[in-house]
């Protein structure tokens, strides 16, 4: 990349950067606001100009910074002819714009707002053009039509503005999925998402099955963008925005993206009868139609709407002939329309913001009063009619010389008729802008007095007719290399074809074209009155109501879909979700079958069948029993058990110490949940809707174990022997579950004690919500009492507590420290320890135990975690990734050799996050217990012996 | 003995879908409860079974024994398992001190939000 290239990037990425500054710097004034909004365009404009020089020699300048190669995933940008003419308009107009707007939008109207969108839009705009990835591009396609959403409905009080906005939004971000799907096929075909790949392909594209569709996908995203018939209804409802966003989006940009990337593909996709056909057609209809509305509208921004619309079908039409010259006209129309187009936006700004109206009916005889916008808005329109002298003029004979060479399903007549028919309406409608705004008698009845607006307002379009004239005088001078250099890169290099810009070509047909033009377009307008009043009484098809028809039946389609699908029933989605599963599953079993069983099975001993026949018995009973509650739970408690039995039978001591000491904790936390929930669930699904249930769950049941034991009895490979070979050796330890756990896996381990942690948390925090929520009254005056014993502490289970509590410390402890060479560990000990303690809360009463808790469970939870972290951390210090563990052996004279180890400290973490965790839960559920009135006692005991005597009075305190 | 386990994972997974399709919470999360042992041990299971192999290094000499990965995995399952069902259970208990229902179907389906477009 040479040093200019590494430019693009920071050009691309400038706007985006700038409008961070907008809205900051509104504070500081609106001048200072505007001026702030400059710098950044400035700055990527002198960049630009930079750039120019290599560019105009013919140079591609190219910079890719890789982000995901596997996936063809780059930020590439490239600048080539094509790309300087339009970066340069985009930039260009956009300092116009900035300016023009500043004096253009009023005090209300939030001005930090609308610069930022207007860089965010500019920033979009930039990436489209500079970009040489072909998805980069589509994320930079889309961003447009987001952008533009925002600036469109920037006038949020409107509703116009907000439904056209989303009129906007929705036609041209449809455009852009569709065009997501050609961009992709393309990418495939050429085995490449680099534009310039695909650019030097055409040949192998075109010849492709997979053209066509390609081709109508990406058409869709342009012709959608560029308000191509049947979808140009989008760009009128646009102009509910202010003026500045109408003058740059609908001049110079938004809807220039789609011309924009018909020309950048015109080497890979033109110039085979399916393009020819499609987009020649759709941009003569358009063309045509567009200039035949435009005359007959009254709102001066609709009539330049629909103005815009033609003259963006004549480009669509131009590339599709699918000749060079015809592409590189395309190009210079492209220069000309930006600068007439604008300048007239602008001036139909001035004259509404003057005027209080755009209606031309409502207008006429300004020239007297607002001389310098009269002179303004007559160059611009002169040249949109396409009079000589003016730019305009030239490219429409160059235009008119191609479409009379064009034929169109073998007529000669069709494409040059319809296109003298566009260029005839064009004129008409014109020179009705100039005639029935700023001609005739002076009227008295204008909503506001109408007069020349301050310099910095007509500064911007005075500029740009001034550049209609200078290259309508002297073509070839001003604008002739540009043209040059990006109609070559439309076309691809190669030899250019043989042009002259230049005012008088001789005695052509477009010459007698144009004639017929100028006169029926002034016949035409002398018609108007009566024209008008024919085509008001014609019925037409309204495009936005047919729209907002549209619209709504698919809202309506897609809420019957959801409200069917989604209606709110919990168990009907799980039922569905367990049906579509198993079926799943059996479509993959009925297609690739099984292989033969590689494993003999194990034999089965009496015991276990004594263990089984307890937990089918218990698991069958839990369903038959449910709807008693108390019941079930106990049932529950004899299925983990089994559970536990089961791991240590199958060599998983761990697994055992956790599942019986996890088994204790959950039945601990849903009896005490139980407390505040009915005992009883009541019978509510019919007999045929549970026989239902029982289908499902019978098949996904026998589905599931039938995979179990097809995988049991079957030999995969696995990444175990490591694990097996390198416990002792590299994580000093021969547990190596726990090994596993603490240094192979360690950072899943500490993710988990998060997720733990956080679950913690989350239960505190609905309990605290509950508490100050309206819940809390109704918690209190609920009655419980139903369920509390008589004897709430009772003497021997506060004994048998008390005593087994430093053995159950001491056996936590123990668990603990074994944990790296022995069954035990962070988990089990962690768990152990709190069984001892919630003992403690269960036998001598919850304030008993709270007063005399000494840390938090939050801050254990905390601490926890922070332990583990650092642990991990400590690992950089020794120069080695995170978590890598150290161990070594110390022997202290009266004990035996033992192992430190780093991982036991991060065991440590572990333990301290999991007794946070489970006693933030249980203290959580017993506060809900004490603000529904149970009450506290001081004695450890309700019923103290020793105090019979004084007690007997006062009875349970 | 696979046979054994298969068809306690088998009858854990009916029990606890059969439970799940209930309308009420309670008897969700039981069904919850009794489909997370079955999924654990399904999880145990894919390490094959082994009887007398824990996976504890003996330093003595050599030994076969079986896998411990299913085994590390299952045991943070049990855990977080634990962690999950305590915050359903603490999710139902609120809903039903809320609104005296433990019901987990909606009532009447989602008709509250008919979202009104506005200027049309």
């Amino acid at each position: 990349m040479s040093d200019g290239a590494s430019l693009l990037p920071i050009i691309a990425i400038l706007p985006f950067l700038g409008a961070l500054v907008p809205g900051l710097m509104i504070r500081a004034g609106r001048t200072a606001c505007a001026t702030f909004t400059a710098i950044p365009t400035i700055l990527a404009l002198t960049m630009l100009i930079v750039l120019a020089p290599s560019v105009m020699r013919g140079e591609v300048l190219q910079a890719e910074i890789a982000w995901l190669p596997q996936l063809g995933l780059s930020a590439a940008f490239f600048l080539d002819g094509l790309g300087l003419l339009f970066a340069g308009m985009i930039l260009g107009v956009g300092l116009l714009i900035t300016l023009y707007a500043r004096f253009y939008l009023s005090g209300e109207d939030p001005m930090g707002q609308f610069y930022t969108y207007l860089l965010l839009f500019q920033g979009a705009m930039l990436g489209i053009v500079l970009s040489d990835n072909i998805l980069l591009l589509l994320i930079f396609w889309e961003l447009t039509s987001l952008s533009s959403f925002l600036l469109i409905g920037y006038w949020k009080h409107l509703p116009e503005g907000r439904q056209g906005a989303r009129m906007a939004l929705a036609v041209t971000g449809g455009g852009g999925l569709a065009m997501i799907g050609g961009m992709l096929i393309l990418g495939h075909i050429v085995g490449s998402y680099n534009l310039t790949d695909i650019l030097t392909q055409g040949e192998a594209i075109r010849a492709s099955e997979w053209y066509l569709p390609a081709l109508i996908l990406i058409l869709l995203g342009a012709f959608t963008k560029s308000a191509q018939f049947p979808f140009h209804f989008w760009l009128p409802h646009a102009m509910a925005a202010p003026t500045p966003v109408s003058a740059y989006l609908h001049s110079a940009t938004m809807v220039k993206a789609g011309v924009f990337l018909m020309a950048r593909m015109w080497p890979a996709l033109a110039g085979t009868e399916a393009w020819f056909y499609i987009v020649t057609t759709t941009g003569l209809i358009t063309m045509v139609l567009g200039a035949l509305i435009a005359l007959f509208k009254d709102d001066l921004k609709a009539l330049l709407a629909f103005s815009t619309v033609s003259h963006l079908g004549l480009l669509t039409m131009l590339l599709g002939m699918g000749t060079k010259l015809a592409a590189v006209v395309a190009v210079f129309h492209i220069i000309n329309h930006l600068t007439f187009k604008a300048a007239l936006f602008m001036t139909a700004g001035i004259i509404d913001h003057e005027t209080h109206t755009r209606d031309i009916k409502r207008l006429g005889g300004l020239r007297h009063l607002m001389p310098v916008t009269f002179v303004i808005g007559t160059v611009g329109a002169l040249s949109m009619a396409g009079i000589p002298l003016f730019n305009g003029f030239l490219s429409k004979e160059m235009m008119l010389e191609e479409a009379a060479h064009t034929v169109w399903a073998g007529s000669v007549w069709a494409v040059p008729v319809l296109a003298t028919l566009g260029a005839l309406l064009s004129v008409a409608y014109s020179l009705r802008f100039i005639a029935h705004v700023f001609l005739g008698p002076v009227r008295d009845d204008y909503p506001a007095k109408p007069h020349d607006p301050p310099f910095g307002m007509w500064a911007a379009p005075a500029l740009l007719v001034a550049m209609v004239v200078v290259i309508g005088v002297l073509p070839a001078a001003v604008v002739g290399p540009l043209v040059a250099v990006a109609g070559g890169a439309v076309i691809g290099g190669g030899e250019m074809p043989y042009y002259s810009l230049k005012i008088w070509h001789g005695v052509t047909p477009a010459l007698y074209m144009s004639g017929i033009a100028v006169a029926g377009g002034l016949l035409l307008l002398a018609l108007h009155r009566v024209l008008d009043r024919i085509w008001l009484a014609v019925p037409r098809p309204e495009a936005k109501v047919i729209f907002d028809a549209l619209v709504s039946w698919v809202a309506a389609l897609s809420r019957r879909i959801t409200e069917s699908a989604h209606n709110g029933a919990v168990s009907r989605y799980l039922a569905i979700l367990t049906v579509a599963t198993v079926a799943l599953g059996y479509v993959a079993w009925r297609g690739s079958g099984l292989s033969a069983p590689t494993r003999a099975p194990l034999p089965v001993p009496p015991v276990v069948a004594v263990g089984w026949v307890l937990l089918i018995v218990a698991t069958i009973s839990v369903v038959t029993m449910h709807r008693s509650r108390f019941r079930a739970l106990v049932l529950i408690g004899v299925i983990g058990l089994m559970i536990s039995a089961g791991f240590v039978y199958l060599s998983a001591p761990d697994l055992a110490l956790t599942q019986i000491s996890v088994e204790t904790v959950t039945i601990m936390l849903l009896l005490l949940a139980l407390h505040f929930l009915p005992k009883t669930t009541p019978r509510e699904s019919g007999a045929g809707l549970r026989l239902r249930d029982a289908a499902i769950a019978v098949a996904a049941g026998g589905a599931v174990a039938g995979l179990a034991y097809a995988f049991m009895l079957r030999d995969t490979s696995s990444i175990s022997d490591y694990h097996l070979a390198n416990s002792y050796e590299g994580g000093g330890g021969t547990n190596v579950v726990n090994v596993i756990l603490v240094d192979f896996r360690g950072y899943d381990t500490y993710g988990e004690i998060i997720v733990l942690g956080i679950a913690g948390l989350i239960i505190f925090a609905l309990v605290e919500t509950l508490l100050t929520g309206p819940a809390a009254r109704r918690l209190r005056n609920a009655d419980l009492s139903r369920n509390i014993s008589r004897d709430r502490h009772p003497l021997m289970m506060v004994v048998a507590t008390r005593v087994m509590m430093p053995i159950a410390v001491m056996v936590g402890v123990y668990i603990f420290l074994r944990g790296h060479n022995q069954p035990g560990g962070g988990f089990v000990a962690g768990l152990v320890i709190s069984i001892a303690l919630l003992m403690q809360y269960m036998a001598s009463g919850f304030a008993w135990t709270q007063a005399r808790k000494r840390i938090e469970y939050h801050a254990m939870i905390g601490w926890g975690v922070v332990i583990a972290g650092l642990t991990g951390a400590a690992a950089w210090l020794a120069g080695a990734p995170f978590l890598t563990s150290a161990f070594g052996y110390i022997h202290l004279p009266p004990i035996e050799e033992f192992e430190l180890a780093s991982a036991m400290a991060f065991d440590l973490g572990v333990f301290l996050t999991v007794l946070g965790a489970v006693m933030l839960m249980l203290f959580s559920l017993s506060r809900l217990a004490r603000h529904a009135g149970e009450s506290v006692n001081i004695e450890p005991m309700d019923y103290d012996p020793s105090k019979r005597v004084e007690t007997a009075e006062g009875g349970d305190r | 003995m696979e046979i054994v386990v298969a068809s306690s994972v088998g009858v854990l997974t009916a029990g606890g879908i059969y439970l799940m399709l209930r309308l009420r919470a309670f008897p969700v999360i039981l069904g919850l409860a009794l489909l997370s042992y079955a999924v654990n041990v399904f999880l145990f299971s894919s390490g094959r079974l082994a009887i007398d192999m824990p996976p504890i290094l003996n330093k003595y000499g050599e030994a076969s024994y079986t896998d411990p990965l299913p085994q590390a995995l299952v045991l943070t399952a049990i855990v977080i398992s634990f962690g999950m069902t305590a915050v359903l259970v603490m999710v139902a208990l609120g809903s039903y001190i809320d609104c005296e229902d433990d019901r987990v179907d909606m009532p009447g389906g989602l008709d509250g939000d008919t979202g009104k477009d506005d200027g049309q």
